[in-house]
């Protein structure tokens, strides 16, 4: 994948197959520790321990229409290769939560990219299930720095007859997105 | 910076237009294939200018939304277009300025655009 961003759309699909409604999307980054941690969780089906076992397995798969499964795999090969860790965690009937630490300094590391991107989209093209996206920076001096987006709350805003996918709303979400990420990252934050 | 309050102002505005849940009774339907081998080889960009295209023609008839792998990678960003009582069409190793192009020539106007098919594109064709 070109952006790590990319790789959380693909485990949201995730998420997403496994009947989720409420997905959880965090991206932190510690200046001073040189991490960004990034975490998907949902509230889906969630697998059984043999399942778990084998998830980071290319060839192993649930799915009876093809017999390969790239996107868990790539998605901890990216966070090995720049000295990082990964870790998944499932329990069935409760959920499953994928989580990354990459090392930004690594030359191997793969940019973020364009999260927002990928946030709006989910919602965009999920209107009916629940996204909680949060950002946060520590900065080297300690300072901490975050923003969310949470679907719930704007549903209690839009009530039953306007959907998330409805174009204003869409509109209304890339620009919370962009403006509270520029506020984030500022002039000392590290481009995503 | 946006707030909650322009979010109520957009639901006043949109329980206003009585278009809004004719939406759900989409005529022709945009299949945009998100799986990893589609992700990988550029759909996000691809599945936003059908989104913005579609959103800025006013085309209430059209449904753009995603898809898993069809099973043939190779030709990613994939995107199919389903439009009732005709053939479905496949478009193949598609781009944002592609899209652009299908949305007004196919959807708007009718017109398959042939050489971004996957007849044009298969082996051999080139």
């Amino acid at each position: 994948m070109r952006e790590l961003s990319l790789n959380v759309m693909d485990i949201a699909q995730n998420s997403i197959s496994a009947g989720a409604s409420l997905i959880t999307i965090a991206v932190e980054e510690d200046a001073g520790a040189d991490t960004l941690s990034i975490s998907i969780s949902d509230n889906g089906r969630g697998m059984t321990p043999e399942q778990v076992e084998h998830v980071t397995d290319p060839f192993f798969t649930t799915r009876t229409t093809r017999s390969v499964g790239l996107g868990v795999p790539l998605f901890k090969m990216e966070a090995e290769m720049t000295g990082g860790s990964f870790s998944i965690q499932s329990t069935v009937g409760v959920g499953t939560t994928t989580a990354a630490v990459f090392k930004p300094s690594s030359v191997d590391m793969i940019p973020l990219g364009d999260i927002n991107g990928t946030v709006n989209m989910l919602v965009m093209m999920n209107p009916q299930l629940d996204f909680l996206y949060t950002r946060k920076l520590r900065l080297e001096s300690g300072e901490e720095r975050e923003f969310d987006l949470d679907t719930r709350e704007l549903r209690q805003v839009l009530g039953e007859d306007v959907p998330l996918n409805a174009p204003d709303v869409t509109q209304w979400v890339k620009e919370y997105l962009e403006e509270n990420t520029a506020e984030l990252l500022g002039n000392d934050g590290e481009a995503g | 910076m946006k707030s909650l309050a322009e979010l109520q102002a957009i639901r006043d505005k949109a329980r206003a237009s009585v278009n809004i849940r004719e939406n759900a009774e989409a005529e022709t339907r945009v299949l945009v294939g998100m799986a990893t081998c589609g992700i990988a080889a550029g759909a996000r960009p691809v599945l936003n200018a059908f989104v913005e295209e579609v959103a800025k023609r006013g085309l209430k008839d059209t449904m753009v939304t995603q898809t898993g792998c069809i099973g043939i990678c190779q030709y990613e960003p994939v995107v199919e277009v389903i439009t009732p009582g005709k053939e479905k069409v496949t478009y193949v190793k598609m781009t944002a300025e592609k899209a652009v192009r299908v949305v007004n020539d196919h959807l708007v106007n009718g017109n398959v655009v042939t050489e971004y098919t996957i007849g044009a594109n298969a082996i051999g064709a080139k």
